[in-house]
């Protein structure tokens, strides 16, 4: 009956994960999977005989408590670093399971749940110290750009190895010592490996963790023998590897390029700029072009998120169009902090969803586009990835605004954007620069259009 | 191997293979609540963790079972609650199909 009931509760889980993936649907298929775990949960209680309640009750109290305090105050920009962070606990939690069991069977396992076990500890704790460097990194107590460490990936193989060695030697001679030494390498390896990682790849290398912790609790589910843990956690597991693939896939990065590059460790060489002349707007000049455009497609960047623009961007295209202006906002996969953040942050500004383009629904549509109003972003905008062979950015995907009547850069400078090179989108004929901070611009123009 | 390790095994690959499926057409606009999503599926863990804290109570194990249900907790339900703020605000606009 058990395992009929968590059948039922992994049942819930899959069609909670399908419903997640239409956006009329996603918040019903979220319940189903928050239903799904509640049943597992109750089943295994249910279950179970001469339980202490003690440290069950306390725990679920105060992880219970914590995670709901977080959950319901994170910032929408803060969502990246709190998904880092939870994952991280999930990571934990299956090597704390396999702890649990080395203690109750003083690491007595036959060889096949030895290496499950040793698997549980190695996954669970990369994924706990990889997760909360990658929470640092984000949340910017620890410096976003790559730290290269000498010899770095020799150092990560040869850890590696270690913690394989070390796990033979724990099962063999049933060491529950060795054990633990395999948390302690594993642990290491996990900070060693995102250190070098620069927080513009943070988002791939979350999901690629969350896809971990995912295999860490299926790994935990054969320790204890549980089919609800070996489901959910394969589920989890390849779900989160897909959702990777697709991250790295618009970002124009496959996952080992991620890992083994250090992404902006390529120190371009200085800028040069020069002294090219680029067209300089005001904020009337802005509306002007704006109120008379039949078409318009804003360009959000994570800019825009940081200046807390949205609202503002949300009222000038309310004002935008009462005047008959059709506006549509045109969403790059990496435009916020990690894919689909932008979404997030749009629809937290009450933007109704279907207003939303991603990359190929808007590309057709910037040769007919008047206005193209730019906020916040570069490198996904940079033409120099379609045009220049030579460009360290060359054949990642872009939004070909400069196919547009007009384009206007919100922007406060012309400083080069993370990929630090120049954008020739710039000095392009058909561009105005409007050199200000996002909310303050949006609010100029918002003030000129009652002028227009 | 024993014939339930090898029925985990099997049950193991086709819930993956389920996963990839289930996944693999996915809008980007929704690829933030989704990776926010599975990660509170993957705190299924605290079914381990549950068994773990209430089998042995008074020993380490069970102290290390506490800590477990705590951090799975914190997964699960701050996962699904922070999933469900951010899906509760995707608004599709009045009367536009």
């Amino acid at each position: 009956m058990t395992e009929l009931l968590y059948l039922g509760a992994a049942v819930l889980f899959i069609f909670g994960l399908k419903q997640l993936s239409s956006p009329r649907t996603a918040r019903k298929g979220n319940m189903l999977a928050s239903v799904g775990m509640l049943i597992a949960v109750v089943v295994t209680l249910a279950n179970m005989e001469n339980i202490g309640w003690g440290p069950i009750i306390a725990g679920l109290a105060v992880g219970g408590g914590v995670g709901a305090a977080l959950a319901l105050r994170v910032k929408m920009t803060a969502m990246p670093e709190l998904v880092a962070a939870f994952n991280g606990f999930g990571g934990v939690a299956s090597a704390l399971v396999a702890l649990a069991e080395i203690e109750r069977w003083e690491a007595l396992f036959d060889n096949e749940t030895g290496v499950v076990v040793a698997l549980s500890l190695a996954i669970g704790s990369v994924t706990f110290s990889g997760s909360f460097v990658a929470f640092g990194k984000l949340n910017g107590s620890i410096p976003g750009r790559p730290i290269l460490l000498p010899a770095g990936q020799v150092v990560n193989a040869l850890l590696a190895v270690a913690i394989a060695a070390v796990a033979v030697w724990a099962i063999s001679a049933d060491n529950a010592l060795a054990y633990w030494i395999v948390v302690g390498l594993a642990l290491v390896l996990g900070v060693l490996a995102v250190i070098p990682i620069g927080g513009a790849d943070m988002p791939v290398v979350i999901s690629l963790l969350n896809s971990c912790s995912g295999v860490a609790a299926a790994m935990a589910g054969f320790v204890i023998n549980n089919s609800a843990l070996i489901i959910g956690g394969a589920l989890v597991g390849a779900a989160g590897f897909i959702l990777t693939v697709l991250m790295g896939e618009a970002m124009n990065r496959t996952i080992a390029n991620v890992l083994f590059s250090g992404f902006g460790a390529v120190t371009s060489g200085p800028v040069t700029t020069g002294d090219k002349p680029v067209k300089k707007a005001t904020a009337d000049d802005v509306a002007i072009a704006l109120a008379y455009a039949e078409n318009v497609i804003v360009v959000p960047g994570y800019g825009l998120a940081v200046a807390q623009a949205q609202h503002a961007v949300r009222e000038m295209a309310t004002a935008l169009e009462e005047r008959g202006v059709n506006v549509d906002y045109a969403i790059h996969p990496v435009a916020g902090r990690m894919p689909g953040h932008m979404n997030v942050l749009l629809a937290e500004a009450d933007v109704p969803y279907d207003q939303l383009l991603d990359l190929d629904q808007s590309n057709p549509r910037f040769p007919q586009t008047d206005v193209v109003l730019i906020i916040g972003a570069n490198d996904v905008v940079n033409p120099s990835a379609r045009d220049d062979e030579t460009s360290t950015i060359y054949g990642m995907p872009i939004l070909e605004v400069d196919l547009a009547t007009t384009v206007v850069v919100v922007k406060r400078s012309l400083s080069p954007g993370f990929a630090g090179i120049d954008n020739p989108l710039f000095y392009q004929d058909g561009t105005m620069m409007f050199f200000s901070d996002g909310k303050a611009a949006v609010e100029s123009v918002i003030a000129a259009l009652g002028n227009v | 191997m024993s014939e339930v390790f090898i029925s985990g095994i099997v049950v193991f690959v086709l819930a993956a293979f389920v996963g990839l499926e289930v996944i693999s057409k996915v809008p980007p606009t929704l690829h933030t609540p989704l990776m926010s999503g599975a990660n509170a599926i993957s705190g299924i863990t605290i079914v381990g963790a549950v068994i773990a804290a209430g089998i042995s109570e008074g020993t380490f194990a069970a102290i290390l079972g506490f800590l477990a249900v705590t951090a799975a907790t914190i997964n699960v339900v701050g996962g699904f609650l922070v999933t469900d703020r951010m899906l509760e605000m995707f608004k599709k606009k009045p009367g536009r199909g």
